[in-house]
C-alpha cells in the first residue's frame, strides 16, 4: 500500500439549493495519477476548487498527507504543495512566457519589500536562481525559444503546457490538471498525456486531473472516479470504470425503456 | 565594466535633466519655477497611484485624502512655536503638538509614514471590495479624512487651514524626491514583489493559485502607495505654504487621476511625461478662465473654463486610446530607435 497524499473525507458543496458536489471521498496514493471524469456539469471543476481551497465546502473535509486542509487559503495550500491548472486558461496577459513562470517561483523568492526592490544580494541570488529554474523547465516543453514572448501570443497548445510549467514552478508534490485536453484533438491528447506521464516520473509528482473525454485518460491512469450530478458514480481501474453500465448510462444515457 | 550603448544615452540623459533642473532654479522667473516644481510634485503622485490603479489593479480614489495626512503631519511637525500660536487663534493647539519643531527631512519620513500608517488602516477592510466598490469605499474615506481634519480644531486649526509654513521644497528637494519615487517604481516592477502585483493584477485567481498571498500583496501595494501619497501632500504643503481642508477635495484625486489615465495605466515613464504635461497645461491654459474678447463675443470670465479642455482631453483617451499615450509600455532607447525607424521609413517612398 502507498502512503496516501490527498483524500476528502464526506466532501460536499452546496450552492443554495444546488449540491454541485456530495459527499466526495476519493483517496491518491503517492506518484499515482489519477482521473476525475464526468459529463458537463458534473461537479468536476467545483471539486478541484473545493480542494485547492478556493471555495470552503459545506461539508466534509480535504486530507493533504494526513493534515487537515480543509478552508484553508488557496496561497496556503499552494504552500504546502498542491498545484493547480484552469480549465479555461488563466496566464498573466501582461507577461512574457518567462515572467509568467516567475511568478510561479514567487514562493522560493519570497524576501522583504526592501530587499526585493534595492535588489540586495540574497534576493538577488534567490531571483537568479528562480530564473534558471525557470528557463530549464521551459527547456523541458520546448518554450525556451518563446521566453521573451507575451504568454497571450503562444498558440493554444502550448498555453496550456505553459499553464502546467507555471504551475510546476511553485514545486508542487501533488498537480492538479483541471482539463488539460481540452480543445485538442485525439491525437494531441494522446501526447499529451504522454507527457503528463514524463512529467510524473521526472518530478516525482502525484497527479490528479479532470477529464471530459473517457478514452483519453484510459491509457494513463491509474485508476479514476466518475462523478454524475455530484455524485461519485464509479471508482475502479480504467478496464472497469469502462465497462460499468451506470458509467455507461450516464456518459450515454438511457431510452425510456431502460435499452441502453 | 563596460557600458554599452544604452546605459551611455541614460547616463546623458539624466545629465542633461540635471543640469535642466540647475538651470531652472536658478534663470527661471519665480512662477516658471513654481510651475516646473508643481511637475515634480504630480509625478510623485501619479506614481504612487498608478502603484495602486496601474499596476496592482485596485482602482481607488482616495489620494487626497493620504495627501491630506500627509500634508497636515509634515506641517505641524515643522512648524516653530510661535508660528502654531499666531495660527491657533481660535482654539488653541493641543500643548503636546505645540513645541514639537523637528527639521524637514524626519518630519517629511514621519509624515509618510502617518499616512502609509492609514493607508494600512483603511486598507485593511477596503481591499476585500473590488472594483467600483473599492472605488467608491476610498472615496468614502478620503472624504471622512477631510471632515475629520476640518473638525478636530485643536490639532489642525479646522477650516482656517495653517498658514505660512516654511517653504521647505526647493527646486532640488522635490525634484530629488522625485528621482527616487520613480527609481524605486521601476526597481520595485523588476523585481518578484512587482511580478506578484502585475500577477495579482492580471488574475487574481490565478495569482492565488501561485501561491501568492493576494490580500497580503493588495495592503503592500495600498500601503506603499499612501506612504508616497503623503510625501507627495507634505512636499505641496511646503510650498503653497499653506494648506486647509479644501485643498483635499475629490477634485485633487481628479487631477490625478487624469494623470494616469493620459499617461498609461501600468506605465512609469507614461505617468511621469503625463504628469509633466498636465501640470504645464492647466497654467497655459489659464487665460481660459479670464474675460475673452473674440471680435464680437465678450465672455465675462469663466473659472473653471480650462478644465473642460481637460474633460474633453480624458473623454478623448478613453474613447481612442484607452491606453492612453504609453499604453502600458515604457520608453526605453529601444523603443525609441524603434519608433524612429517606422517614421522614417514612412517617410521614404516605396
Amino acid at each position: 500500500m502507498t502512503d496516501i497524499v490527498l483524500s476528502t473525507k464526506g466532501l460536499s458543496m452546496r450552492f443554495g439549493g444546488l449540491t454541485a458536489v456530495s459527499d466526495l471521498n476519493i483517496s491518491i496514493g503517492k506518484n499515482e495519477i489519477v482521473g476525475l471524469i464526468g459529463p458537463n456539469g458534473a461537479g468536476k471543476t467545483t471539486a478541484f476548487n473545493v480542494i485547492t481551497g478556493m471555495y470552503r465546502p459545506s461539508a466534509g473535509q480535504v486530507f493533504y498527507r494526513d493534515k487537515d486542509i480543509t478552508g484553508s487559503k488557496p496561497h496556503v495550500i499552494t504552500e504546502k504543495g498542491i498545484a493547480r491548472t484552469f480549465q479555461n486558461i488563466r496566464l498573466f496577459r501582461s507577461m512574457t512566457v518567462l515572467e509568467n513562470v516567475l511568478v510561479g517561483c514567487n514562493l522560493s523568492i519570497s524576501s522583504g519589500l526592501f530587499s526585493a526592490t534595492l535588489n540586495l544580494p540574497a534576493y538577488r541570488k534567490k531571483e537568479a536562481a528562480a530564473r534558471e529554474f525557470a528557463m530549464a523547465l521551459l527547456d523541458k516543453v520546448g518554450l525556451t525559444e518563446a521566453a521573451g514572448k507575451e504568454a497571450t501570443s503562444l498558440p493554444y497548445g502550448q498555453q496550456r503546457r505553459l499553464e502546467i510549467v507555471r504551475a510546476l514552478a511553485t514545486h508542487p508534490a501533488l498537480l492538479l490538471l483541471d482539463e488539460p485536453a481540452a480543445g485538442m484533438n485525439p491525437q494531441e491528447s494522446l501526447e499529451l498525456m504522454a507527457f503528463i506521464h514524463t512529467l510524473r516520473d521526472e518530478f516525482d509528482l502525484t497527479i490528479f486531473l479532470i477529464e471530459h473525454h473517457m478514452q483519453v485518460v484510459m491509457g494513463v491512469c491509474d485508476h479514476m472516479y466518475v462523478l454524475d450530478y455530484g455524485i461519485t458514480i464509479a471508482h475502479g481501474d480504467p478496464a472497469s470504470i469502462q465497462k460499468d453500465p451506470k458509467v455507461i448510462e450516464a456518459y450515454l444515457g438511457v431510452d425510456d425503456a431502460g435499452n441502453k | 565594466m563596460k557600458m554599452n550603448k544604452n546605459q551611455l544615452y541614460t547616463v546623458v540623459a539624466l545629465c542633461a535633466i540635471l543640469l535642466f533642473i540647475v538651470i531652472a532654479d536658478n534663470c527661471f522667473d519665480a512662477f516658471t519655477l513654481r510651475v516646473f516644481n508643481l511637475c515634480a510634485i504630480y509625478i510623485i503622485l501619479a506614481l504612487s497611484l498608478n502603484l495602486l490603479n496601474g499596476f496592482t489593479g485596485l482602482f481607488s480614489l482616495g489620494h487626497a485624502g493620504f495627501m491630506a495626512v500627509g500634508a497636515y503631519v509634515c506641517a505641524l511637525l515643522t512648524m516653530p512655536p510661535e508660528l502654531k500660536e499666531m495660527n491657533y487663534f481660535l482654539t488653541p493647539i493641543v500643548p503636546i503638538l505645540k513645541n514639537i519643531t523637528l527639521p524637514f527631512f524626519p518630519s517629511l519620513l514621519i509624515a509618510g509614514l502617518a499616512s502609509a500608517l492609514v493607508g494600512l488602516l483603511i486598507g485593511a477592510p477596503v481591499l476585500r471590495l473590488k472594483d467600483d466598490y473599492l472605488a467608491i469605499a476610498t472615496l468614502g474615506f478620503s472624504e471622512i479624512i477631510r471632515v475629520l481634519i476640518t473638525n478636530a480644531q485643536p490639532i489642525t486649526n479646522g477650516a482656517q487651514g495653517l498658514k505660512g509654513l516654511p517653504r521647505f521644497s526647493t527646486t532640488y528637494t522635490v525634484w530629488a524626491v522625485a528621482g527616487v519615487v520613480v527609481l524605486f517604481m521601476v526597481l520595485l516592477m523588476r523585481s518578484s514583489y512587482g511580478r506578484a502585483m502585475k500577477a495579482v493584477r492580471d488574475d487574481d485567481l490565478a495569482a492565488e493559485a501561485m501561491g501568492i498571498n493576494v490580500f497580503k500583496v493588495k495592503v503592500t501595494s495600498f500601503t506603499v502607495s499612501s506612504f508616497w501619497a503623503g510625501i507627495g501632500g507634505a512636499l505641496l504643503g511646503h510650498m503653497i505654504t499653506t494648506i486647509d481642508p479644501k485643498m483635499f477635495t475629490f477634485s485633487l484625486t481628479y487631477n490625478i487621476v487624469l494623470i494616469v489615465v493620459l499617461g498609461g495605466v501600468g506605465s512609469i515613464t507614461g505617468s511621469v511625461l503625463a504628469a509633466i504635461l498636465v501640470t504645464v497645461l492647466m497654467e497655459a491654459l489659464r487665460f481660459l478662465d479670464e474675460p475673452m474678447n473674440f471680435l464680437f463675443i465678450h465672455t465675462g470670465g469663466l473659472p473653471g473654463l480650462r478644465m473642460v479642455v481637460f474633460s474633453v482631453l480624458l473623454m478623448i483617451v478613453v474613447i481612442f486610446r484607452q491606453k492612453g499615450i504609453m499604453g502600458g509600455k515604457e520608453l526605453s532607447w529601444a523603443s525609441v530607435a524603434a519608433f524612429r525607424e517606422r517614421h522614417s521609413r514612412k517617410g521614404r517612398p516605396q
